[in-house]
């Protein structure tokens, strides 16, 4: 990568996690990604608490009437350039709670959503991968160029083999 | 003249990247502490430069005031100390350096902002007394207020005032915001009070008071060094392994109330350095 002032944007990447509708285990494996086994630091990667000092908005679960409001609230305050990351299956599209009553979708039903990290939930290298991409989007909005949302969650990572089963002698 | 010119303006270009590059140390070393690998050792450059670049928001024009003014009076600290003025008025500036921050954090309606700035202030009565007994004792030592007058000792101010370098220790974690007296704003949890004072800074508001943080670090650090005055290399050395020892700190202590950091400020680093200031007083060569 050619040293710019736009490559810093890539080089330290902070994200604020925001926990939609969820159930808590997008935002565990998200968590796990800070942990001394992956640790997302070695990147640059930060987790902050605060919407004005992040980069990556990361929304986990689906968007419902009452957090939809939070949600562009806290969407309003990230200083751009920023990039929004939709992760697990009921942040892109509602997962099994799509069509329920009080569920209005996906987080792209809010704000425009640049990374969908698919998954129930998705595997740590799943979720560093969209990092990645997410990273790459920041990059070229920091340039000015111009990025398209994404449209729909594709699997950006394939999952690893089943774990075989035990070997009983 | 020129030659002085050219040392100010050395240390004012010169102190951020020693700032810079010590906290990248501090942040590999933490990470390591905790069985990570941790950011390359340049990330503050990359976090600065990136917050230069994202966008300006701002809530009331006092909030940006009182970050510029956060930072030229940290900047005339070093100045001050450089030129080797008075230790009294560097006090005075440091002092106002951090309060330009606690109004600035006050200007704002976040609830978090105010009680980290609340914090801030409890915070500067808890390691005020020991930087004025710190100066005091310099006083008592050098018989004059200027710094100046530390490079013409002939045994280095440790020999002298060793009590009064503990206390200064447990001040200077408190300065650099470590565990566990980082109750105004922390570079780890960043779910207690969103980080505090600093939550309603964005971008190139918060690069500036990141930028002024790389200088307080290596002022704080030449202070250390200052201990050690006729060995310079042997005090760079033990700023380096205080340096490592507060990181260490930080990482084996839970956080703290700020009544208790008070109280113990009060009791104990004030409690040495008074008993060396009283030593110091009672010695017959004293030069007053």
């Amino acid at each position: 990568m050619a040293f710019s002032i736009h490559s810093m944007l890539a080089k330290s990447p902070w994200f604020v996690h925001y926990n939609c509708n969820s159930c808590n285990g997008c935002d565990i494996e998200l968590l796990a990604c800070l942990t001394p086994l992956y640790d997302l630091e070695r990147f640059g990667v930060l987790h902050v608490g605060n919407p004005k000092h992040a980069d990556i908005l990361i929304v986990t679960g689906s968007v419902n009437h009452r957090n939809a409001r939070v949600l562009k609230n806290i969407y309003a305050q990230l200083p751009a350039p920023h990039v929004v990351v939709a992760l697990g299956v009921c942040g892109s599209s509602g997962g099994v709670f799509a069509g329920a009553y009080n569920i209005l979708g996906g987080v792209d039903k809010v704000i425009p959503v640049d990374v969908f990290v698919p998954g129930c939930p998705p595997r740590p290298e799943a979720i560093i991968d969209g990092l990645v991409r997410a990273v790459g989007i920041l990059r070229d909005k920091s340039a000015g160029a111009a990025t398209v949302p994404a449209a729909t969650p594709t699997l950006t990572v394939t999952p690893s083999p089943a774990p075989q089963e035990p070997h009983v002698a | 003249m020129i030659g002085r010119l050219v040392l100010v303006v050395l240390v004012v270009l010169g102190a951020p990247l020693l700032g810079a590059l010590l906290n990248g140390a501090d942040r590999i070393l933490t990470a390591r502490m905790q069985g990570r690998i941790g950011p390359p050792l340049l990330q503050p450059f990359y976090d600065l430069l990136k917050l230069f670049r994202k966008e300006p928001l701002v809530l009331n024009r006092i909030q940006i005031g009182y970050v510029y003014l956060h930072l030229a009076f940290m900047l005339m600290t070093i100045v001050l100390i450089t030129l080797g003025q008075d230790m009294l008025l560097a006090l005075f500036t440091h002092a106002f350096s951090t309060l330009s921050l606690v109004i600035g954090g006050m200007s704002v309606r976040s609830p978090y902002s105010r009680i980290g700035s609340q914090r801030k202030i409890m915070q500067m009565l808890a390691y005020e007394p020991v930087l004025i007994l710190l100066v005091v004792g310099i006083y008592l030592r050098t018989g004059s207020f200027m710094a100046g007058a530390v490079a013409h000792l002939d045994a280095p101010l440790i020999t002298s005032l060793p009590l009064v370098f503990l206390a200064f220790l447990v001040a200077l974690e408190i300065k650099l915001e470590k565990s566990p007296f980082d109750v105004a704003t922390s570079h780890h949890a960043h779910q207690e009070l969103v980080k505090g004072i600093t939550i309603e800074y964005a971008g190139p508001y918060l690069g500036i008071i990141e930028l002024t943080h790389f200088y307080e670090t290596f002022f704080l650090l030449a202070l250390v060094t200052a201990f050690f005055v006729t060995h310079v290399w042997l005090g760079v050395l033990v700023a380096m392994a205080v340096y490592g020892a507060a990181i260490l700190v930080d990482n084996v202590c839970a956080r703290m109330r700020t009544t208790w950091m008070v109280r113990y400020m009060w009791t104990v680093p004030v409690a040495l350095a008074v008993c060396n200031i009283i030593w110091l007083y009672l010695q017959p060569h004293v030069g007053r």
